[in-house]
C-alpha cells in the first residue's frame, strides 16, 4: 500500500499528459485522489513494516502530515470538476498532469526515511507546482511563477548542502557513513557538532524557504494571489505542511545530536518573525488572496514557534497541521468562488459576497474565525495547547508575543474579511454566469464542517497520534 | 595525477571568477559547461580504491551528459530564439561583483580550516572550491537581472553543492544522486520554459519587467 498510493498518482498523473479530452480530464484527479484516500485509510487499519529496504516508512509524523493532504487533495479534486468545466476555454493538460504529480511527490516526502530522497521528492513538489501557478497565462501569474520557481530552487538547493553537510557530520571512523533517519539519529552524539551546526543553518533556509517563513517568505504573497484558488489550497494546507515535516525530520537529528537547544532557539525566532511579519502585512491588505497568504506566513510561523518551545507545545503543532490544512481548504476554496463570482480580488472592488454567493461568501466568514484561532474550531485548540506549551515551559514573554501577533492579525484581517462579505453587492463587477453549486461549494462547506467537529470533539485515537508524532521530537 | 587534481580545482574556481566579470552570455554558457565538464573529471580523478569504480563512473558520466552538454545547449537554443547576447546593467557591477567573489574565495578558505572534516581529507581545496562556488551562484542570481543569467547562477549554485557532494560519493546510493542530476535537468527545463514564456509575454527577458506583484 506504501507503494500503492505514490505509483497511483504518478501514474494517472502521466496518463493525464497523453489524455487526449479536456473535458473528460478532470476525472483523473477524483480517480487518483479517491484511491490515495483509499490507500491510506488501509494503512491506518494495516499498518505496514518499510518498503524499500527502509526509505519508505509511514511513521507517526508523516501519518499525520499525509493524511492532511489526502483528505485536502480529494476536497480539491472535486473542487476542481466545477473549476475546470468553468476554465473550459483552457487546456488544463498540464494542470491535472501536474496535480497528480504533485499528490505523488507529497506523499513520498511524508514517508520518506532517507534525507536525500526526501530532497528529491521535496524538489519534485516545486517543479509539478510551478507551471500550475501559470495557469491564468498572463504576465502577473507569469511573474509570480517565476520568482516562485527561483527562490524555491535556491533555497533548496542550500537545502541539499545541508543534507550534504548532514552526511558529513557521520562520515567520521565510527560514524553511520548514511543518509537514514534512524542511523543519523542513532549515531546521536557521535556526530561531529559543528557540521551538524552548519547542516542545521543551511537546511533550516532550505526548507524554511518551502514553508514560506519570514523572512523567505516572498515568494509566497505572489503565489498564492495569482494561482487558481485550489492550487492555493493544495500550497497552502499541503505542500507548505510537508516543508514543515522535512524541517521535524532535520531537528530529530539535531536533537539526537545534541544541539536541540540551538536548532529550537532558531526555529522560535523565526517563527515569532514571521507571526510579526503577518500581522504587519495583514493589516490594510487590499487583496484578498495575498491576504491569505500573509495568513499562511502566520501558520507557518506558529507551527515553527511550537516546535521552537519543544514539550507538549510539539503535540499541539501536529494538531495544527491538520487544524491548518483543512482550513486553509476552506479559505482558498471560498476566495477562488469569490475571486471567480467578481471577477476581481481587490477589497476596493469586491463586497456583499454573502449576499451574491450564499454559501462561499459566509463560509469564508467562519473560515477566518477558524484559521484566527476562534473557539470552537480547531485551530483554537492547536493554538491553545502551544500557548500552554509556552507557559509550561516558562516562556511567559513568548506566550505574550504569541498572544498579541494572534490579537493584531486577527483585527486586521477581520477588517478586510468582513469587508469582503458584508454589505449589498449592488455596482460590484461581476460575472453573471458564476453561482454557487455543489460541486464548488460543497468542498469548503464539508472541509469546514470537519475543522468545526475537529474542534467540538478530537477522537482519542488522533491525539494518540499527535503524541506519537510529537515524541519522534522530543524524545520523551 | 596529484598536480591535475589540483590544476582542475583551481580552474574551477577561475571560472567562478570569470563568470562574475563576464557580460556576454554566450561566453558565460560555455564557462558554465566547462565547469560541468571539469566537475566529472574531478569525480574521476577522486576515485580512490575505496570507492566503487562502477558507482563512480555512473555519476561522472552522469554529471558530465547533463551538466556539460544538454543544459548548456538548452541555454544556447534558449539565447538564440530569443535573440539575446549580453547582460546589460546588472544590479551589482561586475568589478564590485569580481572583489565580493575575491572575498568569497578568501572566507571558504578560512571557514574550511576552521572546520576540520570529521573524515579522512579528500583533497585540501575541495571544501573550499566547493564553498566558493555556492557562494558564486548565490551573487549571480541577485545581482542579475536577466533570467538567464539567473539560470547560470543557479546552475553554478548547483555545480558548488556537487563538488562538496564528491565528499560523500561512498555513501549515497546511486538512486538518491540519479535524483538529484534529474531534478537539476527538470529544473533548467522548466525555468527555460517560464523564460520563453517571459519573453514572449515582455518581449524581454529582463526580470525587472517582473515587478507588478508587491506590497
Amino acid at each position: 500500500m506504501i507503494l500503492f498510493v505514490i505509483l497511483v498518482p504518478l501514474v494517472l498523473g502521466a496518463s493525464a499528459f497523453a489524455w487526449p479530452d479536456n473535458r473528460t480530464r478532470p476525472v483523473l484527479l477524483l480517480v487518483g485522489s479517491a484511491l490515495h484516500v483509499v490507500g491510506i485509510v488501509s494503512l491506518w487499519t494495516h499498518p505496514e513494516a518499510p518498503v524499500m529496504n527502509g526509505y519508505l516508512f509511514l511513521d507517526a509524523a508523516g501519518k499525520v502530515v499525509v493524511s492532511t493532504s489526502s483528505v485536502l487533495f480529494l476536497a480539491s479534486a472535486i473542487y476542481a470538476q466545477g473549476y475546470l468545466r468553468h476554465r473550459s476555454d483552457r487546456d488544463n493538460r498540464v494542470f491535472v498532469g501536474g496535480l497528480l504529480i504533485l499528490l505523488a511527490a507529497m506523499t513520498t516526502v511524508g514517508m520518506a526515511q532517507h534525507l536525500g530522497v526526501l530532497w528529491v521528492a521535496i524538489e519534485i513538489t516545486t517543479l509539478a507546482t510551478a507551471p500550475l501557478i501559470y495557469f491564468n497565462h498572463n504576465a502577473q501569474s507569469l511573474e509570480a511563477a517565476w520568482k516562485y520557481l527561483l527562490v524555491s530552487s535556491l533555497g533548496i538547493a542550500l537545502a541539499l548542502l545541508g543534507t550534504f553537510f548532514l552526511a558529513l557530520s557521520g562520515a567520521g571512523p565510527d560514524g553511520p557513513r548514511s543518509l537514514m533517519l534512524d542511523d543519523l539519529i542513532r549515531a546521536g552524539p557521535q556526530l561531529s557538532r559543528p557540521w551538524v551546526r552548519a547542516a542545521f543553518v543551511f537546511l533550516l533556509v532550505g526548507y524554511g524557504t518551502k514553508m514560506g517563513l519570514a523572512p523567505l517568505h516572498s515568494w509566497k504573497p505572489d503565489a498564492y494571489g495569482e494561482a487558481p484558488g485550489l492550487l492555493g489550497a493544495l500550497l497552502a494546507g499541503g505542500i507548505t505542511n510537508f516543508a514543515f515535516l522535512s524541517v521535524v525530520r532535520v531537528l530529530q537529528v539535531t536533537s539526537a545530536a545534541g544541539e536541540g537547544a540551538f536548532a529550537r532557539d532558531a526555529l522560535l525566532g523565526l517563527g515569532l518573525l514571521s507571526m510579526a511579519l503577518a500581522a504587519v502585512f495583514m493589516a490594510g491588505q487590499r487583496d484578498f488572496k495575498r491576504m491569505l497568504a500573509y495568513s499562511s506566513v502566520e501558520h507557518m510561523g506558529i507551527l515553527a514557534v511550537a516546535l521552537g518551545l519543544g514539550g507538549a507545545a510539539v503535540t499541539g503543532a501536529f494538531y495544527h497541521v491538520l487544524n491548518n490544512g483543512l482550513s486553509k481548504g476552506v479559505m482558498f476554496l471560498a476566495a477562488g468562488n469569490i475571486h471567480r463570482a467578481y471577477g476581481s480580488k481587490r477589497t476596493d472592488q469586491v463586497r456583499g459576497a454573502a449576499r451574491r454567493l450564499p454559501i462561499s461568501g459566509p463560509l469564508f466568514l467562519a473560515g477566518f474565525l477558524a484559521v484566527t484561532g476562534t473557539p470552537p474550531f480547531g485551530p483554537f485548540w492547536s493554538e491553545f495547547m502551544i500557548l500552554n506549551g509556552a507557559i509550561g515551559t516558562g516562556r511567559p514573554v513568548v506566550a505574550a508575543l504569541f498572544l498579541l501577533f494572534l490579537a493584531v492579525i486577527f483585527i486586521g484581517m477581520g477588517a478586510t474579511v468582513l469587508h469582503v462579505v458584508q454589505g449589498s453587492d449592488e455596482g460590484a463587477p461581476g460575472n453573471p454566469g458564476f453561482k454557487d453549486s455543489w460541486l464548488t461549494a460543497g468542498p469548503p462547506l464539508v472541509l469546514m464542517l470537519a475543522v468545526l467537529a475537529l474542534g467540538i470533539w478530537l477522537p482519542s485515537g488522533l491525539m494518540g497520534l499527535f503524541s506519537a508524532a510529537a515524541r519522534l521530537v522530543t524524545g520523551t | 595525477m596529484g598536480a591535475w587534481t589540483d590544476m582542475a580545482f583551481i580552474l574551477v574556481v577561475v571560472l567562478d571568477l570569470f563568470l562574475l566579470a563576464s557580460s556576454r552570455l554566450g561566453a558565460a554558457i560555455r564557462a558554465v559547461a566547462l565547469q560541468g565538464a571539469l566537475l566529472s573529471l574531478l569525480a574521476l580523478l577522486l576515485t580512490s580504491s575505496g570507492h566503487s569504480l562502477g558507482h563512480m563512473l555512473v555519476v561522472a558520466g552522469g554529471a558530465f551528459f547533463i551538466k556539460a552538454i544538454l543544459i548548456p545547449w538548452l541555454m544556447f537554443r534558449a539565447i538564440r530564439e530569443m535573440a539575446i547576447r549580453r547582460e546589460m546593467e546588472p544590479l551589482v557591477g561586475y568589478v564590485p561583483s569580481m572583489i565580493l567573489g575575491g572575498v568569497g574565495v578568501v572566507l571558504s578558505f578560512a571557514f574550511s580550516r576552521g572546520l576540520p572534516l570529521p573524515t579522512h581529507e579528500m583533497h585540501p581545496f575541495l571544501v573550499p572550491t566547493a564553498l566558493a562556488t555556492v557562494w558564486t551562484g548565490l551573487l549571480l542570481v541577485v545581482s542579475r537581472r536577466k533570467a538567464v543569467t539567473q539560470v547560470l547562477g543557479f546552475l553554478v549554485l548547483e555545480n558548488g553543492v556537487f563538488v562538496f557532494g564528491l565528499l560523500l560519493t561512498d555513501f549515497m546510493p546511486v538512486m538518491v544522486e540519479a535524483g538529484v542530476l534529474l531534478d537539476l535537468l527538470a529544473a533548467v527545463f522548466v525555468m527555460g520554459i517560464v523564460m520563453f514564456q517571459i519573453n514572449r509575454e515582455f518581449a524581454s527577458l529582463d526580470t525587472d519587467a517582473l515587478s507588478s506583484l508587491k506590497d
